[in-house]
C-alpha cells in the first residue's frame, strides 16, 4: 500500500512485526513500520470481528490498535518503535494480563 | 393534552418499569420525562441485580429485593421476547470481596442478621476465605482475604433494561412525553393536571417517579419524597476477553466485554463531576481484586447521582389527600425493577398498596424524628 | 508534589507554539504540553526533522514553522513533549501522561491549542483497510517519508486534499484519480464571501495555483462525485462512486478521503464550555471571546480547536491568548496588551476575511449525512449504523447522550470523536431540528483511554490522592 520516498540513512532498531523481524527507522510511529511492512489488518474488531486498520493517523479513531509486548490495545500511530519490541495483531478485543 | 388513566413522572428506571407494568395490565399511561442531560441515576449506574446485604434494618425490603430478583429471570425474557432487546441478565451468583479480617467479619454479621430475619427458603449466602474465593474467581489478587458469595445476585446491561421498558411501554401503546419538565402538579377533583414547559396532560392517577426531582414535587401531592442525591463515580474499560465470570460489588465483566469498576459515594450535591482522587481510589481497589486488569486501558470515568432517601431503603406511599397519587423512589432501581412492573405496578393499577408496604412510607421519618 | 505553572500551554502546533513563545518573552513561567513527540502540529508535524531528502514537497508554507519552532525553542518555555493532557479540572488541575508516567501539574491559566482533526464522514466501506484520511496520508509523508505505492484515489472536498495531492505529484507519487465530492453549487453560493475574501489574495492564489499544478500533472479530476462507497472484504479492493450519472469503479488498494477539519473538541467539552454549532463550517466550536477567554475561569482556547482558521490564525490567535494570560497575571496592564495586541489582530482579522468564502466553497454536501443509507456504519468502535440511530430516535430518543445509552454509539475508545458530529447531525435531520438544539455527547474523563496501572500509580504522588 505504501513504499519510502527513499532510504533516510536514519538509525535502525529491530522488531517484530507478526513474528517476522523487521529493521525500521528509530523513532517511526509502530503504524509507519507496520504498515511498510505488510501488516493487514491491524486487528479484528470486538464487535464483529471486521477487519480493520489505520485510518487517521493522528490519534483519534483507534483503529490502529495492536498488541505490543504482550499489550493490547496499543494506538500503533501514537506509539514509537523501540528495540526488540514485538507488534502483534489483535483479534478482537484483547486479553487481560495473565 | 389527551389524557390517560395513570401519569407516570420520571423516565428512569423506576418510572419506566412501573409505566410498562401498568400498560402490560392494560391500564392507558402516559410517561412525562425531561431531556437528554437531565440527571439520571438510570443513566450512570452499576448495574447489578443484587441482593446480598440489602435490607439491615428493614426485613420488608430484604424479602422485597428477593422477590424481585426471583422474579428477574422471567421479567428479563419477557421484556426481551416482546421488546428484541437483551438486557443481558446473568444471574452467576455475586461476590462481596473484603480486604481485611475486619470487613469480612463486618460483612458476615450483616449477612446473619439479615438472614436471621429472612424466612426465604435455600442457601443464601456462603463465607468463603482467599483460597475458596481464588478457585470460583481465578487470577483473584493476595490482597483479597475473604469474601462472601450469594447465589441470588447477578447483573445486566442497566441501559439496554432502561432502553427495553421504554420500547415495550410504547409498543403496548404507552405515550412517551419527553422534554418535558414537570413544573406543577396540580390535584383536581377526580384527577390530576400535570403542568410542564410543553403543555398540560391531564389523568386519573398519577404516579410520581421523578428521582431527585420528586423531593420538588411531592408536597403538591401531600406526599414526602425526601430523597438526596449521592454521588457514585464509575470507571469502564475498554472491551476485554471474557474473564471474570461473576459480578462483585466493584468490579464486573460486562456482556460486551468492558470492565465497570465501581464506585464511590460522595455527598457533593448536584455535581455529577468527576474528581482524580476517586478515580485513583477505584483503580486501586480494582487492581487490588484483579491484578490482571493492570493494562487495561480506562475509557470513560462519570459521575452520576444516587437517589438516596435518609435510611436507603425505598420509599413507597400513596397519598391520603389525594387517593389517586403515588410515589416511588429507591437506590436500587435496576434489581427492583422486576417487582417494580410486575408487582408494583398491580398495586397502582388496583389503587391501593398493600399493607405490608407501611413500613416503606415517608411517615417513617417523621416517626424517628418524634422519637 | 504537583508543580504548579503560571501557564500551561496544551498543543505544540501553530497556536500553542506561539502562545508559548510569546508568554515566555512575557516573562511567564510557561509549561507546554504535547502529546506529539516534536513540535509543529498537524501542518508544521516533524518540522524540525523532516525525514524527506527534498522538503520542498510539502510546499513553501512548511517552512514558516520552522521558524516558530526555533522561536519557541528560544524563549524559554518549559516543553514536555510525548506529554498527553488526560485530564483537566475547573480547578485547572491537568492530568497527564507523560512519557508513559501519569502526573498532574496546577496552572495558573490554561490555553488550550489542541487542534483540529478531520471531519468524520461516514460512507458503506469507510471502516476497510486500504481506506485512510487524506491527513493519515500526509502524516505518513512528513513523519515516515513514506508515499503510496500505486494508483491512490483521492476523494472528497477541502483544499487539505488539493494540498496533499500536490504534494505528492511532487514527490512522484502516481494518482490514479481526484475524486471532487464538492457539491456544484457550492461556487455560486460561496460567490457573495468572493470580494472578502480577495483582500487575503495571496491565500487564494495559493489555492488556484495547487489547481493548476494538479491540472498540469495530468491527473483524472473527477467532479460531482457521489455515492462513494470502498469495495471490498478483507481490504479495499475497489472505490465506487456515481458521476454523471454514472455508476464508476476503479480498483484501488488505498483510499484517501478528506471532508474538510473540524475541531477536536472534546477537550473543550469535557470541561462543560459552552459550544455552538457553527453552520457554515458545520462543526461545534467553544464559545469564546476575543482573547480566546472561555466561560471555564482561566481557560482560554486558540488555534484550530476554537474554530477553523488555518494555520496564520492559529499563530495570531495563540500571541493574542498569550498577551490576556500575561495580563490578567499582572505582568502587562491592560494598555500594553491592547497595544501588543493591535497588529495581531489586524493580520488575525486579514486571514479570517477569506474563511467564509473557503467555508461555502468546501463546504461537504449535508445529503452525506442526511442521506446515509440504513446499514452504513455510523460508530467504528461500536458499529452502530445509521438506521440504528434513526430506530432509536423513533423509539423516543431526543438526543445524543440518551442515544449512547441505547445503542452505545459514542462509547468505545475514541469516545465519540468519530461518529460525534454525525449523530447530532442525523439526530437533527431525522426529528427535523436544528442541530443546535440537538446538542452533542457530554465528554467525561480520560480525554484519551489511561492504563489502569498508570491511574492506580498517581495515588504516590502525594497531591493527587489526597
Ligand atoms: C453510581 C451508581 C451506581 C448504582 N448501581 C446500582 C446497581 O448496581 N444496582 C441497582 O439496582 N441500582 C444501582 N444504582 C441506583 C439506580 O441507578 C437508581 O436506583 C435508579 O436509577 C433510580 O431510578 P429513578 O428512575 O428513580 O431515577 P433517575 O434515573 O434519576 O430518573 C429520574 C427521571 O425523572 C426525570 N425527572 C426528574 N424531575 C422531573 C420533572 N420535574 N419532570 C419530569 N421528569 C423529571 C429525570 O429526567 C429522569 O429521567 C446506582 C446508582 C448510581 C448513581
Ligand atoms: C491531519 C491534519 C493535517 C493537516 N495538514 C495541514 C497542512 O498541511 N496545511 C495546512 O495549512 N493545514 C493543515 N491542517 C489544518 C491545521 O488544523 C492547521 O493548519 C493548524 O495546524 C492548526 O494549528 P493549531 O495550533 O490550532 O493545531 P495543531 O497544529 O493541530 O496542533 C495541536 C497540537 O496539540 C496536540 N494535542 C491535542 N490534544 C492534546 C492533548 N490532550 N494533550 C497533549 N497534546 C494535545 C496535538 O497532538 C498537536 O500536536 C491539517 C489538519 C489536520 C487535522
Ligand atoms: S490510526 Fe487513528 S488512532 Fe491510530
Amino acid at each position: 500500500m505504501f513504499k519510502k520516498l527513499h532510504d533516510d540513512g536514519a538509525e535502525r532498531v529491530t522488531v517484530t512485526i507478526d513474528g517476522r523481524e523487521a529493521r525500521v527507522p528509530a523513532g517511526e510511529t509502530v503504524a509507519a513500520a507496520a504498515l511498510i511492512h505488510g501488516l493487514q489488518p491491524f486487528r479484528t474488531s470486538a464487535v464483529s470481528g471486521a477487519p480493520r486498520a489505520p485510518y487517521c493517523m493522528m490519534g483519534v479513531c483507534f483503529d490502529c490498535l495492536v498488541e505490543i509486548d504482550g499489550t493490547p490495545n496499543r494506538q500503533a500511530c501514537q506509539v514509537r518503535v523501540a528495540e526488540g519490541m514485538a507488534i502483534r495483531r489483535q483479534d478482537g478485543a484483547g486479553e487481560t494480563a495473565p | 393534552m389527551r389524557g390517560a388513566d395513570t401519569l407516570v413522572i420520571g423516565g428512569g428506571l423506576v418510572g419506566a418499569a412501573i409505566a410498562y407494568g401498568l400498560a402490560r395490565r392494560g391500564v392507558s399511561t402516559i410517561l412525562v420525562d425531561e431531556g437528554d442531560m437531565a440527571f439520571r441515576a438510570s443513566r450512570g449506574n452499576f448495574g447489578l441485580v443484587w441482593v446480598q446485604g440489602k435490607g439491615d434494618g428493614m426485613p420488608g425490603y430484604a424479602a422485597w429485593t428477593r422477590l424481585s430478583a426471583d422474579l428477574w429471570p422471567r421479567f428479563a425474557e419477557e421484556l426481551g421476547e416482546e421488546t428484541g432487546i437483551a438486557t443481558v441478565y446473568d444471574k452467576p451468583g455475586g461476590f462481596y470481596l473484603c480486604r481485611s479480617e475486619a470487613e469480612l467479619a463486618e460483612q458476615e454479621t450483616r449477612l446473619q442478621r439479615i438472614r436471621a430475619k429472612n424466612t426465604a427458603p435455600g442457601p443464601d449466602y456462603e463465607v468463603l476465605d482467599h483460597q475458596a474465593l481464588a478457585e470460583r474467581l481465578p487470577g483473584l489478587g493476595r490482597a483479597v482475604v475473604g469474601g462472601t458469595y450469594c447465589p441470588h445476585d447477578g447483573h445486566c446491561n442497566p441501559l439496554f433494561l432502561l432502553r427495553a421498558l421504554h420500547v415495550g411501554h410504547a409498543a403496548l401503546g404507552g405515550r412517551y412525553l419527553p422534554n418535558r419538565r414537570v413544573a406543577d402538579i396540580l390535584p383536581e377533583a377526580g384527577g390530576f393536571t400535570v403542568v410542564t414547559d410543553g403543555g398540560k396532560v391531564q389523568g386519573d392517577r398519577v404516579v410520581l417517579a421523578a428521582g431527585l426531582g420528586s423531593a420538588r414535587l411531592a408536597p403538591k401531592l401531600g406526599l414526602s419524597v425526601p430523597v438526596v442525591p449521592q454521588r457514585g463515580q464509575v470507571l469502564v474499560t475498554q472491551r476485554a476477553e471474557p474473564r471474570l465470570a461473576h459480578p462483585t460489588v466493584y468490579v464486573r465483566q460486562t456482556g460486551e466485554g468492558s470492565f465497570l469498576l465501581g464506585d464511590s459515594h460522595e455527598d457533593v450535591g448536584f455535581d455529577e463531576g468527576t474528581t482524580p482522587e476517586a478515580m485513583t481510589f477505584i483503580a486501586r481497589r480494582a487492581l487490588d481484586f484483579f491484578p490482571y486488569l493492570a493494562e487495561l486501558p480506562v475509557v470513560r470515568v462519570w459521575g452520576a447521582l444516587r437517589v438516596m432517601t435518609p435510611d436507603g431503603f425505598p420509599v413507597y406511599d400513596r397519598s391520603r389527600e389525594h387517593s389517586g397519587a403515588f410515589s416511588a423512589a429507591c437506590h436500587s432501581g435496576v434489581t427492583l425493577a422486576a417487582a417494580h412492573a410486575e408487582r408494583l405496578a398491580g398495586f397502582v393499577a388496583e389503587g391501593a398498596l398493600p399493607a405490608e408496604f407501611r413500613g416503606f412510607s415517608a411517615d417513617r421519618f417523621d416517626v424517628q424524628e418524634a422519637a | 508534589m504537583t508543580a504548579r505553572h503560571e501557564l500551561a500551554v496544551i498543543g505544540a502546533g501553530p497556536a500553542g507554539l506561539a502562545a508559548a513563545a510569546t508568554a515566555a518573552e512575557l516573562g511567564l513561567k510557561v509549561a507546554l504540553f504535547d502529546d506529539q513527540p516534536a513540535p509543529g502540529g498537524q501542518i508544521y508535524r516533524g518540522v524540525e526533522r523532516t525525514p524527506l531528502a527534498d522538503p520542498a514537497v510539502l510546499g513553501d508554507d512548511y517552512r514558516r514553522g520552522a521558524d516558530l519552532a526555533e522561536a519557541f525553542r528560544a524563549s524559554g518555555a518549559a516543553y514536555h513533549p510525548s506529554c498527553g493532557v488526560w485530564l483537566l479540572t475547573p480547578e485547572r488541575e491537568l492530568g497527564l501522561l507523560d512519557n508513559g508516567q501519569a502526573r498532574f501539574v496546577t496552572a495558573g491559566r490554561v490555553i488550550i491549542a489542541g487542534g483540529a482533526m478531520e471531519r468524520p464522514v461516514p460512507f458503506p466501506g469507510w471502516t476497510l483497510p486500504g481506506v485512510m484520511t487524506a491527513g493519515a496520508g500526509q502524516i505518513l509523508l512528513k513523519s515516515a517519508g513514506m508515499v503510496p505505492g500505486k494508483g491512490v484515489v483521492l476523494a472528497g472536498t477541502g483544499p487539505l486534499l488539493l494540498l496533499l495531492a500536490a504534494q505528492y505529484l511532487r514527490a512522484g507519487v502516481q494518482i490514479a484519480a481526484l475524486l471532487d465530492m464538492t457539491p456544484p453549487s457550492n461556487a455560486l453560493r460561496a460567490l457573495p464571501h468572493l470580494p472578502a475574501a480577495l483582500s487575503a489574495f495571496g491565500t487564494l492564489a495559493k489555492g488556484l495555483a495547487l489547481k493548476r499544478e494538479i491540472h498540469r500533472a495530468g491527473v483524472r479530476v473527477v467532479k460531482g462525485v457521489t455515492s462513494l462507497r470502498a469495495l471490498g472484504e478483507a481490504r479495499l479492493e475497489a472505490v465506487a462512486y456515481e458521476a454523471g450519472g454514472r455508476e464508476q469503479r476503479l480498483d484501488s488498494e488505498l483510499l484517501l478521503v478528506h471532508f474538510g477539519v473540524i475541531p477536536e473538541s472534546n477537550t473543550t467539552r469535557s470541561l462543560g464550555i459552552r459550544h455552538l454549532w457553527d453552520s457554515r463550517q458545520l462543526c461545534w466550536r467553544p464559545v469564546a471571546d476575543a482573547w480566546g477567554n472561555t466561560g471555564a475561569e482561566g481557560f482560554a482556547v486558540a488555534g484550530d480547536g476554537a474554530g477553523i482558521g488555518g494555520a496564520l490564525a492559529a499563530e495570531y490567535a495563540g500571541r493574542l491568548a498569550a498577551l490576556e494570560a500575561a495580563r490578567a497575571l499582572g505582568r502587562i496592564d491592560a494598555a500594553e496588551r491592547d497595544r501588543s495586541a493591535a497588529p495581531v489582530r489586524a493580520a488575525l482579522a486579514k486571514e479570517r476575511r477569506v474563511r467564509p468564502f473557503l467555508d461555502v466553497l468546501f463546504q461537504p454536501a449535508p445529503e452525506l449525512i442526511s442521506q446515509l443509507a440504513d446499514d452504513t456504519v455510523v460508530c467504528r468502535c461500536e458499529e452502530v449504523t445509521a438506521g440504528q440511530i434513526r430506530e432509536a430516535v423513533g423509539q423516543g430518543c431526543t438526543g445524543p447522550n440518551q442515544l449512547k445509552s441505547f445503542t452505545r454509539c459514542g462509547m468505545g475508545p475514541c469516545q465519540g470523536r468519530q461518529c460525534g458530529t454525525t449523530v447530532s447531525q442525523l439526530i437533527g435531520h431525522t426529528l427535523g431540528r436544528p442541530v443546535e438544539e440537538i446538542g452533542a455527547y457530554r465528554i467525561r474523563p480520560p480525554l484519551k483511554p489511561i492504563g489502569l496501572t498508570q491511574l492506580a500509580a498517581l495515588d504516590g504522588e502525594g497531591e493527587a490522592a489526597a
